[in-house]
């Protein structure tokens, strides 16, 4: 128990941090090593719920497949140091009163739930969660088949029309 | 006593993870050695011949060498990136043979037992290959943190690579998660262990019905030596173009990490294509056969006696004492094995001597091969992995689970 709550508040500090370094980095693939580190950070987290298969894959298909990707574009690019502008109208007024509010709404929907202690229980499985890989193909392919499929659908023209717009120069 | 009795299994652990990094990195050492004399061979030259008899000690050299050699940082070097690429290459391959399991037993020490393996994740397959994910990184921050054009193009022409194979890498393996329910490595094997009419090997993932796994194996085979770099696809460190590739500008021991880590993951291919194709530990016999026991006394006698024959004829004095001495000592262990009071020690080694025989199968493949095929166009090399092993591995996905849909269903 103490252990795993241990573990929580290590990846948390970790996810945090790397969340803050990801935006205050001045160079693109500093802020990309440390998108990963939330990533992995986040499968941790992952695993302490018990959810071991959206871990694994939250690793090869975010910290894998997806930043590898943005890290080989920044290489192909080969940018440099980030441009700072001024300050956005939009970022200035609007933003920090937005974030304030996210902020209240998350906090306002923490201190409703049952408290901290309860939420960090780890590996005790909640019924109906996603737990076990056999479960989660259950809920994918038998309960939820057709939302799932036009999703892939919706993927699937996404992809389309990145090629189009990709050829259209020819 | 209280404190060792107490934390038990994380000690067990501690000294597994130890033993186990000594082993791989001895072993690693050796493949090199390996490498060069069978490459060596393969080109009518002796190999490494001059440190130690027939250049065993070659590799202790080559160690003191990487460890005392000047260690120059180039300029211009994102220094944090530059540093953590060799970190991160050999921390994840040496991370990913923790999941291997190695033997079928436990062995049972001060009343507890210790598996031969460090850890058995119920997704043991997943975890590898998210592991192999992240051992992108390694090359790629590599190539573009030397700020050199040579190892820049290493990197991204790797990280291109890796990407391509890595969806060929994953869908192969389908097809024996479909046959063996699981994602963990052992229940992987244990569900080859019913071979048709008793017969051993019939049962493993590449011979066993309801679909024979040899396109799956292909495919997993060519992009795993892809996703190793190695020969014929080790266009990110082509010599001819790229001078070394990514790790151009490495020298001394960051320089030996990638090459560890190189190794180290030639290991764990080797590993994995044994478990998941060949059956693991599983003995190509008929379970009948008990003479088969007998096998590894069988090699290790005629070959400790080969090599105490070829100690005597050696020419250094040095060569004279230890050839010798090595033969004798693995002719002890060959006959001690053969002890009616140690038959449970030759149980006990049956399942490891099978699984590191079809390790050493797959390891000498791959030399094999770097003696004798050429390396890859960059063109040919993307449409190798697109157009033939993704298609073929999809295929074989389909067939599968027809075959297994088609049996299931009486």
């Amino acid at each position: 128990m103490t252990a795993s709550l241990l573990v929580f508040f290590v990846l948390a500090v970790l996810a945090v941090a790397g969340a803050l370094s990801l935006i205050f980095q001045k160079h693109p693939i500093h802020s990309a090593l440390s998108l990963i580190v939330v990533m992995v950070a986040l499968a941790g987290l992952y695993l302490l719920m018990g959810a071991e298969f959206v871990a694994a894959v939250q690793i090869i298909v975010y910290g894998g497949a997806i930043m590898v990707l943005f890290v080989f574009v920044i290489m192909l690019l080969n940018a440099g140091l980030e441009e700072h502008t001024s300050i956005s109208k939009l970022a200035g007024f609007p933003g920090i009163l937005l974030a304030l509010a996210l902020t209240g709404f998350i906090g306002a929907t923490v201190a409703r739930s049952a408290g901290l202690t309860q939420v960090t229980t780890g590996n005790a499985t909640i019924p109906g969660a996603l737990s076990s890989t056999r479960e989660l193909s259950t809920m994918i392919f038998k309960n939820f088949a057709y939302p799932f499929e036009l999703t892939s659908f919706l993927i699937l023209i996404a992809i389309l029309g990145a090629i189009v717009l990709a050829h259209r120069e020819n | 006593m209280d404190f060792l009795s107490a934390h038990a299994e994380i000690i067990i652990t501690l000294i597994k993870i130890a033993l186990l990094m000594f082993i791989v990195l001895t072993v690693n050492a050796y493949l090199t050695w390996f490498e060069r004399k069978v490459v060596a061979h393969m080109q009518s030259r002796w190999g490494p011949h001059r440190v130690g008899p027939h250049g065993l000690l070659q590799p202790l050299a080559d160690g003191a060498k990487f460890l005392l050699k000047e260690d120059p940082t180039p300029a211009g070097v994102d220094k944090f990136v530059y540093f953590l690429a060799p970190l991160l290459a050999l921390g994840l391959a040496l991370t990913s043979i923790a999941v291997i399991p190695f033997g079928p037993d436990p062995i049972r020490v001060f009343g507890h037992n210790v598996y031969l393996y460090i850890a058995n994740p119920s997704i043991g397959l997943l975890v590898l290959f998210a592991i192999t994910a992240l051992g992108v990184y390694g090359v790629a921050l590599a190539g573009w943190s030397s700020n050199s054009k040579y190892p820049l193009l290493g990197g991204l022409r790797s990280s291109a690579q890796m990407i391509s194979y890595e969806l060929a890498l994953t869908l192969s393996v389908v097809g024996v998660l479909l046959m063996a329910n699981s994602f963990n490595l052992t229940e992987i094997i244990n569900a080859q262990s019913h071979p048709a009419w008793g017969i051993g090997f019939l049962g493993w993932n590449i011979f066993s019905g309801p679909f024979p796994q040899i396109l799956g194996f292909f495919c997993f085979f060519v992009a795993a030596i892809a996703e190793t770099n190695r020969v014929p696809f080790d266009l990110p460190e082509a010599e001819s173009e790229l001078v070394a590739g990514f790790h151009t500008e490495y020298s001394s021991f960051k320089f030996a990490m990638f090459f560890i880590a190189e190794y180290t993951s030639m290991i764990t291919v080797s590993c994995l294509c044994s478990i998941l194709f060949f059956g693991g530990w599983l003995s190509p016999f008929p379970q009948s056969w008990t003479f088969t026991y007998y096998l590894p006394s069988l090699l290790l006698i005629p070959a400790g006696l080969w090599i105490i024959w070829d100690g005597i004829r050696y020419e250094t004095i040095f060569g004279k004492v230890i050839l010798p001495g090595l033969g004798t000592v693995f002719t002890l262990i060959g006959l001690a094995l053969l002890l009616p009071q140690l038959q449970f020690i030759n149980v006990f080694i049956q399942g490891p001597f099978w699984l590191l025989g079809k390790i050493l199968v797959f390891l000498f493949v791959y030399v094999w091969m770097r003696g004798t095929l050429p390396r890859f166009r960059y063109d040919q090399l993307m449409a190798f992995g697109w157009k033939l092993l993704l298609p073929v591995s999809i295929v074989n996905v389909i067939l599968t689970a027809f075959f297994i849909l088609l049996r299931s269903k009486p």
